[in-house]
C-alpha cells in the first residue's frame, strides 16, 4: 500500500465538502505542488495539491460526490519506490463512494465543533400562518437572500467589506451579489476598517442605506468608534436631524480553533449602548426576516452573525417579503418548569439541553431573545411568572455580559416570581485558547446547561 | 467673517460668564477658510463636514446664529436642541453634516458624503475639514486611499492653524508641508494662503474645477492661525503673545478684506454701517440665547432611536 490522500480540511469549520473534481486520473505521475482536484468547501473552491511525489494508483472517490467527511481516504498514490503498482489504465473504474462516511477518523473534539448542535425548536414562530410551507436553507444562504431582496427593492442599498464582492465573501455570505447588482452597489474595500466603517456611517448620514460587512466583529474593535460616537449618537447629539440607518453585520463569537484575537462574543459591548439596535439571531429564517427589517430600519444596526451556524441548515417559511419585528423574543420551545434563555449559537445548547431534560421530567422553556437591544424583557419576564426559573445561556464572558443583564432586570421586576437565584452558565473567564482541549474546557456546552437548570429546580 | 468674528467674540464672553459650558473652540483667525471656501460651493448640492470647531462654518453657511448660539447655552430652541452642544451641530437642511468631537472622524464620514455624491450621481462634492493635529490620524490615510481609489468627489481641507492644542506642527508631523499628506494616493495638493480669503477663493475654484471632472479628490492645505486658545480653557503658554500680536498685525483676514473693499471702492461708512449690524446681529442673538428656555425635560428621551420597537 502506498499513501493514502485523505480529504483536506480547508477552513477551519469545515467538516465535509465537495470533491469537485479530479485533475488527475489513476496512473498519472505527480510532483509535488501538482494540482490533484478541486474541492467545494462550505466557503470556496479550492485546489488541493500533492505534497509527494508518486503515481496516482486508485481514485476511490468519484468526482461529483457531495458530502466528503474531512480524513476521508479519497486515492491512494504510490510513493517513489512504486511501492503500490499503477494500475492499467483500463482498470475497473474507481468505485462510487457512496459512503464516505463512514471512514472519516477521528478529529479532535473541540469546544467549538460542539456548539454547533443540530437541536432545533419545537414550537414553530406563531407569527407565521397555519399552513405555510417551509423550504430548506443555510444561514448563510438566508443572510444573502436578505441582502438581495432589499437590494433589488431601494437603489439605496449596497453592501460594501473586505472580500464581498470578486471573492463572494470571505465566508461566502454575499455569494452572487456582485452578479446581480454590479460594483456600483457591491464594493470591495482595502483592508481598512476605521475608514470604511466610516465612509459607511458618512453615506447613510448622506442618505443612503449601506450594509457594511466586517470580516468579523474582532476586527469591528478598529472601528468601533464609528458605530458608536459617530453612527450611534448623532441623532441625539442633532436634536433627531440626522438619521443614521446603517446596518454593521458580520459573524460575531466564537469560531473553530482560531484563538484568542479571533473569537470573542461582542453582543455585551454593543447592547450597553443607547442609540443602536443589536440583533443576534439563531436560525436561518431569523436571520433573514430579521436581516431585512434591519436594513430597513432607520436606526443604526449592529448585526451578530456567527460562522459556526452558517452553514447550517434549517427550515424557513416560504413566504414573500418575510420580514420580523425588531424587539422580540421568540419561544422556542414551551415548558413549565425552567425557562432557559439565549441568543445566537447559545439556543442550540439551550434546545439540546431542553431535550436532555425533558428525558428526566424537567420541561424547560427556551427563549431566544433575537434582539438584544431593546431587550424585550416583557416575554422573560412573562415567562418566569410561569416556571419561577432561569438560567441565561450565553457563549461569551459571564463578566457585564447579557446573561447579567437579564439577571439584573429579573431581580428588579421579576423578584416575586423567582423561587431559585438566576443562574448563567457562560464561558470562562478567560481569553480563548486554541488548544483543543483548553478549548472545550472555556466554551460552554449543553450539559453545562443541564447541570444549572437542575440546580434551579433543586434536582 | 466680521459675523463670525464678533459671534466668537460673544461667545467667549459668555463661557466666562458661565452661560456656555464644557469645551468650546473659537474660530476666531480662521474666518477666510470657511468663508471664502464657501463662497464658492453651491448650496444644497454641495455638502460639509467639520471637526469641534464648528460655529465659523455654520455661520458662513447661513444658517441663524440664534439658533448655533442658543445650542452654546444648551437651550431648547438651539439648533440640537440642547442635546449636541459647541462640538455637535448639524444642519441637513444645509448639507451641514457636523460638528463632530472625535479628531479626524469627519474624514471618513466626509468620504462616505462624497461616496452618496457619486452613488446618486449628483453633482455634489464634499468638502471635509480637519485640523493639522487631526491631519495625524490614522483614518485620514484609510479615507484618503478610497477616495483617491473610488475617485470620491471630495475636497479634503486641512486647516493649519499650525498647534495642535498646544503641540506645533513641527513638533507633530514628521511631513510639516501638510498639503504633501497626500502624495503618497497620487491626491495633489495646494498651499493656500488662509489668511487672504480672496486666495482661498480662487484656490477652492481651482479644487471644484478638479473635484467636477472626475479626477477624484484633492487636498488644500490653509495655512491659518487662531489667535485664541485651542479651547476656551487653554492659556496658550505654549507661543508667545508677539507672535500671535505680530499675526494680528500683518495678517488679519478681515483687514484684509478691509483693504480689499476700500480699494474697490466701497466708503468707510459702508463698512462702519455692516459692523454696526452685525454688532446687534450677535447681540440678539446673544439674547435669545440668554432668554430662551432650558430644554423640557422629557427631551431627555427623544431621538435616542428614530422608530419605535
Amino acid at each position: 500500500m502506498g499513501i493514502e490522500i485523505k480529504m483536506p480540511a480547508l477552513s477551519p469549520t469545515m467538516e465535509e465538502g465537495t470533491l469537485a473534481k479530479w485533475l488527475v486520473k489513476e496512473g498519472d505521475e505527480v510532483k509535488s505542488g501538482d494540482i490533484l482536484a478541486e474541492i467545494e468547501t462550505d466557503k470556496a473552491t479550492m485546489e488541493f495539491e500533492a505534497v509527494d511525489e508518486g503515481i496516482v494508483g486508485k481514485i476511490l472517490v468519484a468526482e461529483g460526490t457531495d458530502g466528503v467527511k474531512v480524513g476521508t481516504v479519497i486515492a491512494t498514490m504510490a510513493g517513489e519506490d512504486g511501492a503500490e503498482e499503477a494500475p492499467a489504465p483500463a482498470a475497473a473504474p474507481a468505485p462510487p463512494a457512496a459512503e464516505p462516511a463512514t471512514e472519516a477518523p477521528k478529529k479532535a473534539e473541540s469546544g467549538t465543533s460542539k456548539l454547533a448542535t443540530e437541536a432545533r425548536a419545537q414550537v414553530a414562530d406563531p407569527a407565521i400562518p397555519e399552513g405555510t410551507e417551509y423550504a430548506k436553507i443555510t444561514v448563510r444562504e438566508a443572510l444573502r437572500d436578505a441582502m438581495a431582496e432589499e437590494m433589488r427593492a431601494d437603489d439605496r442599498v449596497f453592501v460594501m467589506g473586505e472580500e464581498v464582492a470578486e471573492y463572494q465573501g470571505a465566508y461566502k455570505v454575499t455569494q452572487g451579489l456582485l452578479a446581480e447588482f454590479g460594483p456600483r452597489r457591491v464594493i470591495d474595500t482595502p483592508i481598512t476598517e476605521y475608514g470604511f466603517a466610516g465612509v459607511g456611517t458618512g453615506a447613510a448620514m448622506g442618505g443612503l442605506r449601506p450594509v457594511i460587512e466586517f470580516m468579523t466583529f474582532n476586527f469591528a474593535m478598529q472601528a468601533i468608534d464609528h458605530i458608536i460616537n459617530s453612527a450611534a449618537k448623532t441623532n441625539y447629539m442633532s436634536g433627531g436631524q440626522m438619521r443614521c440607518p446603517i446596518v454593521f453585520r458580520g459573524p460575531n463569537g466564537a469560531a473553530s480553533r482560531v484563538g484568542a484575537q479571533h473569537s470573542q462574543n461582542y453582543a455585551p459591548w454593543y447592547a450597553s449602548v443607547p442609540g443602536l439596535i443589536v440583533i443576534a439571531p439563531y436560525d436561518a429564517a431569523d436571520s433573514k426576516g430579521l436581516l431585512k427589517a434591519a436594513i430597513r430600519c432607520q436606526d443604526p444596526v449592529v448585526f451578530l452573525e456567527n460562522e459556526l451556524l452558517y452553514g447550517r441548515t434549517f427550515d424557513i417559511p416560504k413566504l414573500d417579503d418575510y420580514v420580523l419585528p425588531i424587539g422580540k423574543a421568540r419561544i422556542m420551545r414551551a415548558g413549565k418548569d425552567v425557562t432557559l434563555v439565549s441568543y445566537s449559537i447559545g439556543v442550540g445548547l439551550a434546545l439540546e439541553a431542553a431535550e436532555t431534560l425533558a428525558g428526566e421530567g424537567i420541561e424547560a422553556e427556551v427563549i431566544d431573545l433575537r434582539t438584544l437591544r431593546p431587550l424585550d424583557t416583557a416575554t422573560v419576564l412573562e415567562s418566569l411568572k410561569k416556571t419561577n426559573r432561569i438560567v441565561v445561556v450565553e457563549e461569551g464572558w459571564p463578566a457585564c455580559s447579557i446573561a447579567s443583564e437579564i439577571a439584573a432586570v429579573v431581580m428588579e421586576q421579576g423578584f416575586d416570581d423567582l423561587d431559585a437565584p438566576v443562574l448563567r452558565v457562560t464561558n470562562e473567564d478567560v481569553p480563548l485558547p486554541y488548544a483543543a482541549n483548553l478549548e472545550k474546557a472555556a466554551l460552554i456546552d449543553a450539559s453545562r446547561v443541564v447541570t444549572a437548570a437542575k440546580k434551579v429546580c433543586y434536582r | 467673517m466680521v459675523l463670525i468674528r464678533r459671534f466668537e467674540e460673544k461667545a467667549g464672553q459668555l463661557y466666562g460668564l458661565g452661560l456656555i459650558g464644557g469645551f468650546c473652540h473659537l474660530y476666531i483667525g480662521q474666518e477666510a477658510v470657511a468663508v471664502g471656501i464657501q463662497s464658492a460651493l453651491t448650496p444644497g448640492k454641495d455638502s460639509v463636514i467639520t471637526g469641534y470647531r464648528d460655529h465659523g462654518h455654520m455661520l458662513a453657511y447661513g444658517i441663524d446664529p440664534n439658533v448655533i448660539m442658543a445650542e452654546l447655552t444648551g437651550r431648547g430652541a438651539g439648533i440640537s436642541r440642547g442635546k449636541g452642544g459647541s462640538m455637535h451641530m448639524f444642519s441637513v437642511e444645509h448639507k451641514f453634516y457636523g460638528g463632530h468631537g472625535i479628531v479626524g472622524a469627519q474624514v471618513s464620514l466626509g468620504a462616505g458624503l462624497g461616496f452618496a455624491h457619486k452613488y446618486n450621481n449628483d453633482g455634489g462634492v464634499c468638502v471635509a475639514y480637519f485640523g493639522d493635529g487631526a491631519s495625524n490620524q490614522g483614518q485620514v490615510y484609510e479615507s484618503f486611499n478610497m477616495a483617491e481609489l473610488w475617485k470620491l468627489p471630495i475636497i479634503f481641507v486641512i486647516e493649519n492653524n499650525q498647534y495642535a492644542m498646544g503641540t506645533s506642527v513641527n513638533r507633530s508631523s514628521a511631513e510639516d508641508q501638510l498639503y504633501r499628506r497626500g502624495e503618497s494616493f497620487r491626491i495633489p495638493g495646494i498651499q493656500v494662503n488662509g489668511m487672504d480669503v480672496l486666495a482661498v477663493r480662487g484656490a477652492t475654484e481651482e479644487a471644484l474645477k478638479w473635484v467636477q471632472s472626475g479626477k477624484g479628490p484633492i487636498l488644500l492645505e490653509m495655512k491659518t492661525y487662531r489667535y485664541r486658545g485651542h479651547s476656551m480653557s487653554d492659556p496658550a503658554k505654549y507661543r508667545s503673545r508677539e507672535e500671535v500680536q505680530e499675526m494680528r498685525d500683518k495678517s488679519d483676514p478681515i483687514e484684509g478684506v478691509k483693504a480689499y473693499l476700500t480699494k474697490a471702492g466701497v466708503s468707510e461708512e459702508e463698512i462702519k454701517k455692516i459692523d454696526q449690524d452685525i454688532r446687534r446681529q450677535v447681540s440678539e442673538a446673544a439674547d435669545f440665547a440668554e432668554s430662551s428656555p432650558e430644554p423640557d425635560a422629557a427631551e431627555l428621551y427623544t431621538d435616542v432611536l428614530v422608530e419605535q420597537y
